[in-house]
């Protein structure tokens, strides 16, 4: 399939690559790995005028630590995040997630910040942020504003990000003692999105009930949403299969699939249930190991 | 649109072309460069017969623009016999019979050998993990694991083999 026309820049800096989206705002599209814009590309369904390779500016990938946070920088790829997220004092859900996306040579390309700024309904980091309550940061020629994950994604391909803003880091709260998480997906094959995926975390109190929890999910409507209905059964009670059974239809009923070839509406909603009650097990498994 | 000038080291060699932003990366190596050892499968980045080496890592030229590959080193599946003497993989795969009609094979061996870089030793599971990217809708994949685990015990063997050489050398004088 061949491309429509484009412009191709290669900014050497951020900055460079600010002015250029605020001279062709509306035009330009970045682009990180590629794994998702260039298929559209050829598609077209996507169209850009003009492409921004991040590819030359420096200081967007790699990982950092502060007491508080794990911080991502955009052009991470999902194979860096992966052997990052194998110690076992880290949310063990990165590991999850970044080790299942596409394929080996997606993972070896394809970068948490563009996943999470293309925002595909079925991706899977997505459904990860709302879980572990991420932060978003990103930068335009006026500054740095810090987004939450649960007031990023909109709709379909559509989040909070303005045309002329880069995202430039994701910002993930560091994993508490007595907090676990997990990353469930169900897909046809390896490679293939989604047919629903859950993320769930969970932290327990010492008495062993749950203190918080966050479930994010991602296949089963628009956009990736937070399962807010099922962290509600879920926060102060103990947990019990019987519980995340609650949660998982509480999850299934704030879900809105369209049936596909991945399967019909019910389906797909006694998966988001399955699938939320897996997550559940597995998370809270994790925190009492993470005692 | 106006043409982008391309630098690329391919196989050890420098090549350069004018192209269009739009050219992807795998149209360069096979309609500018005439390598068509990489194959053009799916087209839609599912495939991975046309999967390559671009500064050491494998990936799919069909998802990859030729202006960004510019300044890269690349592989192909033609930089990896020495002369008449096929890379242990390429002489994996015809003694274990690892493929059929041979569509999948350039891209199933450049996955492989990534693989092995980055995992010399690894369990069959690890061997079809690493080319879950890679289709192959003739053989099953059985001998497509046997090849690569042939190629991985050989690359191993001649990977200890000089040191043991040097011992040797080492060792005759004082015999």
């Amino acid at each position: 399939m061949i491309p429509g026309q484009f412009d191709y820049v290669r900014p050497p800096d951020l900055a460079a690559a600010l002015k250029i989206l605020k001279e062709r705002e509306g035009e330009a599209k970045i682009l990180s790995g590629g794994y998702s814009l260039i298929p559209m590309i050829k598609l077209r369904l996507a169209q850009p005028e003009l492409l921004v390779d991040l590819r030359d500016v420096e200081g967007l990938d790699g990982i950092r630590e502060t007491d508080d946070e794990i911080i991502i920088g955009a052009r991470t790829t999902h194979r860096r995040i992966h052997e990052h997220a194998g110690d076992g004092n880290r949310w063990p859900l990165l590991a999850d997630v970044a080790g299942g996306i596409g394929d080996p040579q997606v993972r070896n390309w394809g970068t948490i910040g563009g996943s999470v700024a293309h925002a595909d309904p079925a991706s899977d980091w997505p459904a990860v942020l709302l879980g572990v309550k991420a932060t978003i940061v990103c930068r335009s020629s006026t500054g740095e504003r810090t987004i939450g994950a649960r007031e990023f994604f909109l709709d379909t391909f559509t989040t909070a990000l303005e045309p002329a803003e880069v995202l430039t880091e994701i910002r993930i709260p560091r994993r508490p003692s007595g907090a676990g998480g997990a990353y469930t997906k169900l897909e046809r094959r390896i490679g293939d999105f989604a047919t629903v995926g859950v993320a769930a975390t969970v932290r327990l109190t010492p008495d062993g009930s749950i203190g918080s929890s966050g479930i994010g999910i991602t296949g089963v409507a628009e956009t990736p949403f937070a399962a807010t209905d099922a962290e509600q059964v879920l926060d102060g009670q103990r947990p019990s299969d019987d519980l995340f059974r609650q949660a998982g239809a509480a999850a299934a009923a704030m879900s809105r699939p369209v049936g596909d070839l991945r399967g019909p509406v019910e389906y797909k909603r006694a998966m988001t249930a399955e699938m939320t009650l897996r997550s559940l097990r597995k998370a809270v498994e994790r925190a009492l190991a993470h005692a | 649109m106006t043409t982008q000038h391309v630098r690329v080291t391919v196989n050890g060699e420098a090549r350069e072309a004018d192209v269009e932003p739009r050219l992807l990366l795998v149209h360069l190596l096979r309609d500018v460069f005439g390598l068509t050892g990489t194959h053009v499968g799916c087209d839609t980045s599912n495939c991975g017969a046309c999967t390559i080496h671009v500064d050491g890592e494998s990936a799919k030229s069909c998802t990859m623009l030729a202006v960004q590959a510019d300044g890269a080193e690349i592989t192909t599946i033609e930089g990896m016999a020495s002369g008449a003497t096929l890379h242990p993989l390429q002489q994996a795969f015809w003694d274990q019979h690892g493929l059929q009609c041979g569509f999948c094979t350039p891209g199933m061996i450049m996955q492989a050998a990534w693989l092995l870089g980055q995992n010399p030793e690894p369990t069959d599971e690890q061997v079809r993990e690493g080319i879950s990217g890679n289709l192959c809708r003739c053989t099953g994949y059985v001998n497509i694991v046997k090849a690569i685990q042939q190629a991985a015990g050989q690359l191993r063997e001649s990977a200890t083999a000089p040191a043991e050489a040097a011992e040797t050398v080492e060792a005759t004088p004082a015999s």
